[in-house]
């Protein structure tokens, strides 16, 4: 068999590779606390985007409140991602088959899957992935004869980044805007309809089959300890090779750039890469080529594996258009609804665009600095937040990241005005230059 | 999560210590640390939290450092119930860098507006800006733009320049007032208020959208461009549009009122208003007004002397035999004017014949005096409430917020009854809908939790109870109300709210304006009660005396021959306006205290020019029997005097001295002699806890009656069909006309009619057809299937609808062809 047949979203061709075979091992011969375990066991972090432990998120589930609600986070919109895309085109079944099993687990009837509004194919593809599985009797009512149910709704976005965060997700889920919620309370505690709810990304959930077939032992045995499984990176960028990739984490940068990706395009040199989707400080060849790429590693270097997509920059990269195309991005996509990241994303975006066309001043280096501050307090690693959720400080990664390291680029941009000295040329706060 | 905002009022309260900026304080616990902070002396910034609203969290102003166990951390403390032991740094250079943070941010899209906003000089932005703002904005490049200002309603323009997304106009009109026509539309940089395509923002709350602003980019329309915050003057008082005595501020330049803001009750309003209360008081500089003595001269009214009015007045009536004088009105006096009214009527003129209502109301000792009554803040804790009465968003709209607070904030159980769909039907856990002259039977079938009752039956059973009841209508009968008062009071620990809507009708009654009550709810064959009086007024007549209905009668027979208009247009309120106008026509002097001409004071021999919202000092008593003061800030226009004083003058031409000689005189001699009001005085209205009200009877002494409720039994009016005709916020009242701004918001007026009905008759939507009850008025149908088959619906006092009264027999005919 070739290593992705053209039919691989079929219920024939799943079946075929030992499809179901896991959910009927857990309906049958597992109770649900059983399975729960074992994903526990796996150690497996959620491939969102935010690496928090599965088995530990489940457990945050009240005993006794009903009913409960699962939803799959298939908003996939950090740039740079595109790997859930082609596991709800290529493998639908096995997130079809994940859900069950992890509802199981859960005790849930219902299952929300939310695919953002830009993904007709893969929503199309799922949809009929479940309308198989309810055909043969792995969805509905009295699955495989076991008593238990479970519904499967997909729901499509409205073509919102902002979607991907989990409250804003079941906001929307319920018709509403979507707008990020104050936290606490957790969706755990109270998510959809204020009822407990568990929200998951694509990939994670998508493991699921594998750990019940194979055991969380053996998950937890590839790769590192708290990187454990396999992860799909999507790598783009100036490559010869970009797509998407199931590696191992522990590989170092080098080999995933180089080995995996194919190295540079046009033979190049590498200038600098994000690490893990459009949120993550840039990483560069001097200080992080030859370091691990595992959950706790890139974290400690002050970045965030994130949701796995690496983007590669080679040399014929001007860095402020870069970032100022991830700001722009973020700008667009904040919902609003809280005044740092609604106002400071768009003035961050002015800035850049300013400097980018020539119109920069020396005072504007301090000036992006202190509005980042504005939004990420400290610009520290994890970020600190004047905001209600993550999208404003993941806008401050790309400008710390090139004034860290292509600050004389950035200060290149900007023409020196007539009459400065170089005391006033250094961007503090308020100065005019020539005083 | 618990809400963190304004918890219920209660009497349980416990306390934590924080450690606020260095030092130990005591704060009452459940309180958001915004609050806390605040009531402990330090001020925190903040522009989407407000007191009355479930915190949002999604302006950032308020940020400060709470210590954690994984450190410290920026926190919007208004999303934060304090915590025993809380360690908070709101001056830390964190803390006040992210408050200077925010404050930038929300300066750089805003526009330099202040010297053409109305906001400046009591802008939120502007104080806060300056006290914890950066002082400078380093923002060089291009503001967000828009059309600017926009109307989003008659009353209301937006300016989504200067709006700060802070959402309290959205969450107000959403959570608060359930109207949801103001929302966010777009995304991110582009996020703007807005309203719905081809539909403006007609709330009836909408005033409290420009009020709460806490930047100048909603404005209400009749204030525009009127004055600046520092030429303002202002008192606070009550306002009479309705019985609920909302708690105003009456603000007015130049003496000239020319705003009215919503001051916080506790106990009533919360500080909101309805658009009515709020916007109403430009009647009182309007070019309408009478402003000097009229007297009839050659079929016309005149300007003419006091000297001339008064002698012709006192003439006249000392002229008739005592027992043919009557008088109506005194629903929108204060407390003061209508104890004067009172006071002249039995002791001067010597008649019993006095009512402040026009047939449209309750049984005076029923609204006053019975037992059990609650207050509007046992709303809070009600576990159920029964509304069987009139639509509140219509006829007493603060009181409708209350009860939609109840019922989606505090977990109460609302069961609505009522002849077609009110405002709080959505919201309610059970609706019933019936037709009007069949609710006694509708009672016996809830009682017994028959049928399709059982479900709202079962609901009620779990106390505490709490019932509003009032007549749903004018052609229901007033004894339903008590009747189902009865009811409610066998409910598990309940309390009964009779319902009355005419602005001070309960304070009118509470001073003897009435036929069978003397001041002080005492009734008027009490023996002691009326001896006690008769000390202090001098012989009374002997009573009960006719009410409006039997005062208009006897006007319109000849047995009456003169009548006494107290601020009172029965040809317009009365249910039998044929009756009313005739009355008026016939009898043989009238003379009317009023600030305009009306249909009916047109009809008067005299009229007496009365200072009216913001003229007179004195009090006023709502419909739970709160005592509130009103203060006066302008004088009274042209030649125009408090009620209390005109009848002072009569008296003494007419040979008496009713010893009137200030409001607060007056206010000195009702505690003397009217036994509820024993130890209230405007001192304590004035300060402390009085400010807000105090409810009558007060600690010391019970009511002269205590009236239990009885199902005196009502009987089922059958018949094909009945109309159901009430009153609406907007219509064609005296006040309302008069009131530049909203005069022109009254509905044109229809007839609502049942699909089936409408069938029935072979007509459609915007067919006419004339309806007949008391008089006949055609009006365009409007379908409508939420009433029950056989009931029309007409509102009352619009201008298409006045004449139609709510009494008679009832004729429906479609007009045909060639007519318009």
């Amino acid at each position: 068999m070739e290593a992705h047949p053209a039919d691989s979203n079929t219920l024939a061709r799943y079946l075929d590779t030992g499809g179901y075979e896991a959910l009927r091992k857990a309906l049958k011969k597992m109770k649900p606390e059983d399975v729960a375990a074992e994903v526990k066991a796996s150690n497996i972090r959620g491939r969102g985007g935010a690496s928090f432990p599965t088995g530990v998120k489940w457990g945050f589930l009240p005993p006794d409140t009903r009913p409960r609600y699962l939803v799959i986070n298939g908003d996939e919109s950090e740039p740079g991602t595109f790997k859930d895309r082609m596991l709800l085109e290529r493998d639908p079944h096995q997130l079809v088959e994940g859900i069950a099993i992890s509802a199981y687990a859960l005790d849930v009837q219902q299952a929300f899957v939310y695919i953002r509004g830009e993904y007709p194919k893969p929503a199309r593809r799922l949809q009929r992935a479940i309308d198989e599985a309810y055909e043969a009797g792995y969805l509905g009512t009295d699955i495989l004869g076991t008593g238990f149910d479970l519904d499967i709704t997909i729901h499509l976005g409205g073509g919102a980044y902002i979607c991907g965060e989990e409250t804003a997700l079941l906001s929307s889920l319920e018709g509403r805007r979507g707008e990020p919620r104050l936290k606490p309370p957790f969706p755990a505690i109270e998510g959809l309809y204020a009822k407990p709810t568990i929200v998951n990304n694509v990939e994670t959930i998508s493991n699921v089959p594998w750990i019940v077939a194979n055991g969380g032992a053996k998950y937890a045995a590839i790769g590192p300890e708290t990187s454990s499984g396999t992860r799909v990176m999507s790598l783009s960028g100036h490559l010869k090779k970009p797509g998407d990739y199931e590696v191992v984490a522990g590989l170092t940068w080098r080999d995933l750039i180089y080995d995996v990706g194919g190295g540079i395009r046009d033979d190049r040199e590498l200038k600098a890469w994000v690490p893990g989707g459009a949120s993550a400080p840039w990483f560069v060849p001097a200080e992080h080529l030859d370091t691990p790429v595992t959950i706790d590693d890139i974290a400690k270097q002050g970045s965030m594996i994130g949701s796995g997509a690496v983007i590669v920059m080679d040399d014929s990269t001007n860095v402020v258009g870069a970032a100022h195309r991830l700001v722009r991005f973020f700008s667009h996509e904040s919902c609003g609804q809280c005044t740092p990241c609604r106002e400071g994303t768009t003035w961050l975006e002015r800035i850049l665009d300013r400097i980018l066309n020539g119109y920069g001043r020396p005072e504007d280096i301090g000036l992006l600095l202190d509005v980042c501050d504005n939004i990420s307090p400290g610009l520290s690693w994890p970020p600190a937040m004047t905001t209600i959720c993550p999208l404003g400080p993941s806008a401050t990664a790309p400008v710390v990241s090139i004034m860290r390291y292509f600050r004389d680029e950035v200060e290149a941009m900007i023409p020196t005005p007539v009459g400065a000295t170089a005391a006033s040329a250094d961007g503090t706060r308020g100065e005019v230059a020539g005083d | 999560m618990e809400r963190v905002g304004r918890s219920p009022v209660t009497d349980d309260r416990s306390f934590v210590t924080i450690n606020l900026d260095g030092v130990d304080v005591e704060v009452e616990a459940g309180q958001a640390l915004i609050d806390a902070a605040q009531k402990a002396g330090t001020y925190i910034p903040r522009f989407c939290y407000h007191p009355r609203m479930n915190a949002a969290g999604l302006c950032r102003a308020c940020l400060v450092e709470v210590e954690g166990p994984r450190g410290t951390a920026l926190v919007p403390s208004c999303t934060l119930p304090v915590g025993d032991g809380m360690v908070v740094h709101t001056k830390s250079e964190t803390a006040k860098k992210a408050q200077e943070g925010v404050l930038e941010f929300l300066l750089i899209n805003h526009p330099l507006d202040c010297p053409v906003c109305d906001k400046g000089g009591e802008c939120p932005l502007q104080d806060q800006a300056f006290a914890y703002g950066p002082g400078e904005s380093r923002f060089v490049e291009e503001k967000r733009h828009y059309e600017k200002p926009i109307e989003i309603s008659d009353l209301i323009l937006l300016d989504r320049e200067r709006c700060i997304l802070c959402a309290r106009c959205t969450r107000f009109s959403d959570e608060i007032s359930g109207d949801p026509l103001i929302e966010f539309k777009d995304r991110g940089n582009y996020v703007q208020v807005i309203t719905f395509p081809d539909e403006p923002f007609a709330s009836y709350f909408s005033g409290n959208t420009v009020q709460i602003c806490p930047v100048g980019a909603l404005t209400a329309k009749p204030y525009r461009f009127k004055a600046r915050p520092w030429d303002i003057d202002g008192v606070e008082s009550v306002s009479l549009v309705d019985a609920v005595h909302s708690r105003i501020s009456i603000q007015t330049s130049h003496n000239e009122i020319i705003r009215i803001y919503g001051v916080d009750n506790d106990a009533t309003n919360h500080g909101w208003l309805s658009d009515k209360d709020r916007f109403v008081h430009n009647h009182v500089q309007s070019d309408g007004r009478v402003t000097t003595p009229m007297v009839r001269e050659n079929g016309e009214l005149v300007a003419a002397s006091w000297a001339d009015a008064i002698g012709l007045v006192s003439e006249r009536l000392a002229s008739y035999d005592s027992s043919t004088v009557g008088g109506l009105g005194g629903a929108r006096s204060t407390n003061e004017d209508a104890y004067a009214f009172s006071k002249f009527m039995r002791s001067v003129v010597g008649t019993p014949h006095l009512d402040a209502q026009l047939a449209d109301g309750l049984d005076p000792v029923f609204a006053t005096s019975v037992v059990s009554r609650a207050a509007i803040n046992d709303l809070e804790s009600a576990r159920t409430i029964l509304l069987w009465g009139p639509d509140l968003k219509e006829e007493l709209p603060v009181l409708y917020l209350r009860v939609r607070r109840a019922a989606t904030e505090l977990g109460a159980n609302l069961v609505v009854v009522h002849p077609r769909r009110t405002g709080l039907d959505d919201v309610a856990a059970e609706i019933i809908r019936y037709k009007p002259g069949t609710g006694s039977e509708v009672l016996r079938k809830l009682i017994a939790g028959e049928g399709e009752f059982a479900n709202a039956r079962a609901i009620l059973s779990e106390g505490p109870v709490v019932a509003l009841v009032g007549r749903t209508g004018l052609t229901e009968d007033p004894d339903t109300a008590e009747a189902v008062a009865a009811f409610a009071l066998e409910l598990p620990e309940a309390k009964v709210l009779p319902l009355m809507r005419r602005g001070n009708v309960y304070g009118a009654l509470d001073m003897g304006v009435a036929p069978a009550l003397l001041p002080g709810r005492v009734a008027i064959d009490d023996a002691d009660g009326r001896a006690a009086l008769e000390a202090a007024w001098g012989p009374i007549p002997d009573g009960p005396g006719l009410n409006s209905t039997g005062i208009l009668h006897g006007l319109a027979e000849g047995q009456l021959r003169a009548l006494v208009l107290n601020g009172s247009d029965p040809v317009r309120d009365h249910p039998i306006p044929s009756m009313a106008t005739a009355a008026l026509e016939n009898a043989e002097f009238v003379v009317a205290f009023e600030m305009f001409i009306s249909d009916s004071s047109a009809h008067a021999d005299v009229v007496f020019p009365v200072a009216g919202l913001g003229e007179v000092e004195g009090t006023a008593t709502n419909l739970e029997g709160r005592i509130q003061k009103m203060n006066r800030i302008i004088t009274p226009a042209g030649e125009s005097r408090p009620v209390w004083s005109i009848m002072n003058d009569l008296a003494l031409t007419m040979g008496s001295d009713l010893g009137l000689t200030s409001a607060e005189a007056i206010s000195v001699e009702i505690a003397d002699v009217a036994p509820v009001y024993a130890g209230v005085t405007w001192d304590a209205l004035s300060w402390g806890p009085g400010r807000e009200g105090v409810v009558l009877p007060g600690p010391d002494g019970t009511q002269p009656i205590q009236y239990i409720p009885t199902d005196r039994g009502v009987p089922v009016i059958a018949g094909h069909r009945i109309l159901h005709t009430s009153r609406v916020l907007y219509d064609d009242g005296v006040m309302v006309r008069h009131s530049d701004g909203i005069s022109g918001l009254a509905q044109r007026g229809a007839a609502y009619l049942h699909p089936r009905d409408a069938s029935m008759l072979a007509v459609t939507d915007g067919d006419e057809v004339v309806v007949q009850l008391d008089g006949a008025v055609q009006l365009p149908v409007v379908i409508d299937p939420d009433l029950t088959e056989g009931t029309i619906y007409v509102p009352f006092n619009l201008a298409a609808t006045a004449g139609l009264g709510a009494v008679g027999t009832l004729r429906i005919d479609a007009v045909r062809g060639g007519d318009a």
